[in-house]
């Protein structure tokens, strides 16, 4: 028995009365209001005023939360299409359709789910479509836990994406409306994915200053891509035409090569917006200091409350917030660090991929100590004082 | 406007390569050809690396000659040798990852509703057996359960040809074949009967042997799958390769399956026959 009620004729889709504006007056001009609002209702902030055409959802904790408000925003009108897909696979395969069609086309999941994604996911860079996708971390599988950890991150970093990581509620509003544009740019064309620690950010309220509901985004221009639309209206890339791409031969390599090289390179090319959009790339505390944290997400959160603890004893430590992973910003991290002695990489997962991406970005070029941890994992929180002990212990061992 | 893009600028047609002269001059666009035409007119597909003798690619051939209107039309498809067929036609074809055809249609087609709403596009995933009810099962079903508006083509040649001859779900039981040393266990897959349960608006269950008969189901699946609902062919495009059948008796062997166990078939719902009517009438 259906219990859904039609709209009326009079009924006008609230996002028709938007008025549309970019990204950089949506984050660095308009005025803002603070909110005391959840991670996922950052999230559905941040897409009511995205101008999202199609939104696909499947649900899985801690994710959940987030695309059932996307839900809403499309019965209200704020998103033109959306449906509940039958899973991870067709979900993040139908959203790649979506952006095909030139869309601006928006989902989320949480570890196992991107997972299950993954090889429809990884496929997202090289077809040069531009998909945003949230990702709500979460432990993967086994033994079975719903709890934040960001570890699947690690999965993502050499496909091409786009990754960006939030500290808090605030920064997965700012992070979500800059990924929509920046993925758009014609010399960018990649889709992008949006992290945030679960439960720790999703879950709990926090302070989010946004700009008023009644702007979003300039619409996506579906004739504007690197990579032309699947639309018939104009001619196709022809990766998925010529026949020598499909067989094993020396032109299907180079074309395979090229290509790759191609879309790592638009990577690189996608920092200078984010520079602009969310005011550099990392964010730096007490430059001058000899020892140093560096972390993302909600690691850099208990670092604050480290380093303003060591302050209070009379120490100075520094902290460099990495907020997009890829693009990594391996200049402005090694200029950060380069008078550091010690440096501490807080993680919230077993594998510590921030670790080995900072030590590969600092090799050769930075004196300092590189400390494999502290890092907690399977959904535990990372006490301050694990921080804390962590730098003393560390100050000995490298005195 | 794809038409037009399609014609080249004054003064530019003579510079172009003949094969696309003959696709402005003789093409099939904004005409439709009947399958006595072929060889009189440029078809969408013409080379490809497909093995000789093979039946798929008749089929192929014949799919892209009923396409209402291929200038309106995206192919999706997946793993399989129809690829290597299809990705030659002069229609935009998206060869996406395994077994996501019917999710990635479904974004697409709803995208393009989205964007060009004054203008119907044409969606339509034509893959193979494995790639649409092994790989492929779970989007396929939720596709038609979603009743998603485009049209799903099955190349059944009951195995997979690509990768060397494997058992699918679509292979008859019994059948020996690589993955099934002792004769493939279980029975061939129901699908025409999974679309009826799902409520495909309309199914058709085709053997190569009339070209006519083909291009008026393609027509028909496409036209309802862009007005009502989902709608579905499923093919025999048999592989001469892996069933040894030799190449003179590719023909011979469509007809006896046909008559077999592969018979035309066609279930069309009541909204669509209604539908089907009054198109077919105003053309008369």
């Amino acid at each position: 028995m259906s219990n859904a009620v039609a709209k009326p004729a009079s009924w006008v889709p609230k996002g028709d009365l938007q008025k549309e504006i970019s990204a950089e007056k949506m984050l660095l001009e308009l005025p803002r209001e603070l909110q005391f609002i959840t991670g996922s209702e950052a999230a559905r902030e941040a897409i009511k005023r995205a101008n999202i055409d199609c939104a696909i959802s499947y649900p899985i904790t801690p994710q959940s939360e987030t695309m059932q408000q996307a839900g809403y925003l499309f019965d209200e009108g704020y998103i033109k299409e959306y449906y509940r897909g039958e899973e991870e696979i067709g979900v993040m395969s139908a959203i790649a359709g979506a952006s095909r069609a030139g869309v601006r086309a928006l989902t989320a999941t949480s570890g196992p789910g991107l997972m299950r994604g993954m090889e429809a996911i990884s496929s997202w860079p090289g077809a040069r479509v531009t998909p945003v996708l949230l990702n709500m971390c979460r432990v993967i599988n086994t033994p079975l836990a719903i709890q934040p950890d960001n570890i699947e991150m690690s999965f993502i970093l050499n496909t091409g994406m786009i990754m960006l990581h939030a500290e808090n509620q605030q920064d997965f509003f700012d992070y979500t409306i800059a990924a929509c544009e920046v993925t758009e740019h014609v010399d960018v064309t990649l889709p992008a994915m949006v992290s945030v620690d679960g439960f720790f950010v999703t879950h709990a309220r926090g302070p989010v200053s946004i700009p008023s509901d009644e702007y979003k985004l300039n619409r996506r221009d579906g004739w504007k891509n690197a990579v032309p639309a699947m639309d018939n209206e104009n001619p196709p890339a022809r990766i998925s035409r010529d026949a020598p791409i499909q067989k094993s031969n020396f032109i299907s390599y180079h074309m395979h090569a090229s290509w790759q090289q191609e879309v790592f390179a638009a990577v690189e090319r996608s920092a200078k917006y984010f520079d602009v959009l969310l005011k550099g790339r990392v964010e730096v505390i007490n430059p001058e200091a000899e020892e140093f944290i560096i972390a993302s997400g909600s690691a850099v959160s208990q670092a604050r409350e480290a380093i303003r603890q060591e302050g209070e004893n009379g120490r100075t430590v520094g902290l460099v917030k990495v907020k997009t992973i890829r693009p990594f910003p391996s200049a402005q991290i090694i200029a950060a660090v380069k008078n550091a002695k010690r440096i501490l990489i807080p993680e919230f997962n077993q594998a510590g991929w921030l670790h080995k991406e900072v030590c590969s970005a600092l090799y050769g070029k930075c004196k300092a100590e590189i400390v494999n941890g502290p890092r907690v994992y399977g959904g535990m929180t990372m006490p301050t004082e694990m921080i804390l002990e962590w730098l003393q212990k560390t100050r000995k061992d490298f005195a | 406007m794809s038409l037009d893009t399609v014609r080249p600028s004054p003064g530019f047609l003579e510079h172009l390569p003949i094969e696309y002269q003959d696709l402005v001059n003789h093409g099939q666009y904004g005409k439709q050809y009947k399958a006595s035409d072929m060889g009189k007119f440029k078809e969408l597909v013409e080379e490809h690396p497909m093995c000789a003798g093979c039946a798929m690619t008749l089929f192929i051939r014949l799919v892209f000659i009923g396409l209402p209107r291929p200038e309106h039309t995206v192919i999706v498809g997946t793993a399989g040798c129809g690829r290597l067929a299809i990705s030659q036609g002069n229609v935009p074809f998206i060869y996406g990852n395994y077994g996501d055809t019917n999710s990635t249609a479904s974004g697409l087609k709803r995208g393009l509703e989205l964007r060009f709403p004054n203008q119907k596009k044409d969606v339509i995933t034509m893959c193979g057996d494995g790639g649409l009810v092994d790989i492929g099962f779970q989007g396929l079903m939720h596709s038609w359960f979603r009743n998603e508006k485009f049209t799903t083509i099955m190349l059944d040649n009951e195995v997979y040809g690509n990768t060397g001859g494997q058992e699918s779900g679509m292979t008859m039981k019994g059948k020996v074949l690589k993955m099934a040393p002792r004769g493939k266990v279980d029975e061939k897959m129901d699908v025409v009967g999974l679309a009826k349960v799902a409520g495909v608006d309309y199914i058709a269950r085709i053997a190569p042997t009339n070209p006519g008969r083909v291009l008026r189901t393609v027509r028909r699946a496409i036209l309802i799958g862009r007005e009502i609902g989902s709608t579905y062919i499923q093919a025999y495009t048999s592989c001469n390769i892996e069933y040894s059948i030799p190449t003179p008796e590719v023909m011979k062997d469509a007809f006896a399956i046909e008559k077999e166990r592969y018979g035309f078939e066609e279930i069309i719902s009541e909204r669509a026959q209604k539908f089907l009517d009054e198109v077919e009438k105003k053309k008369k």
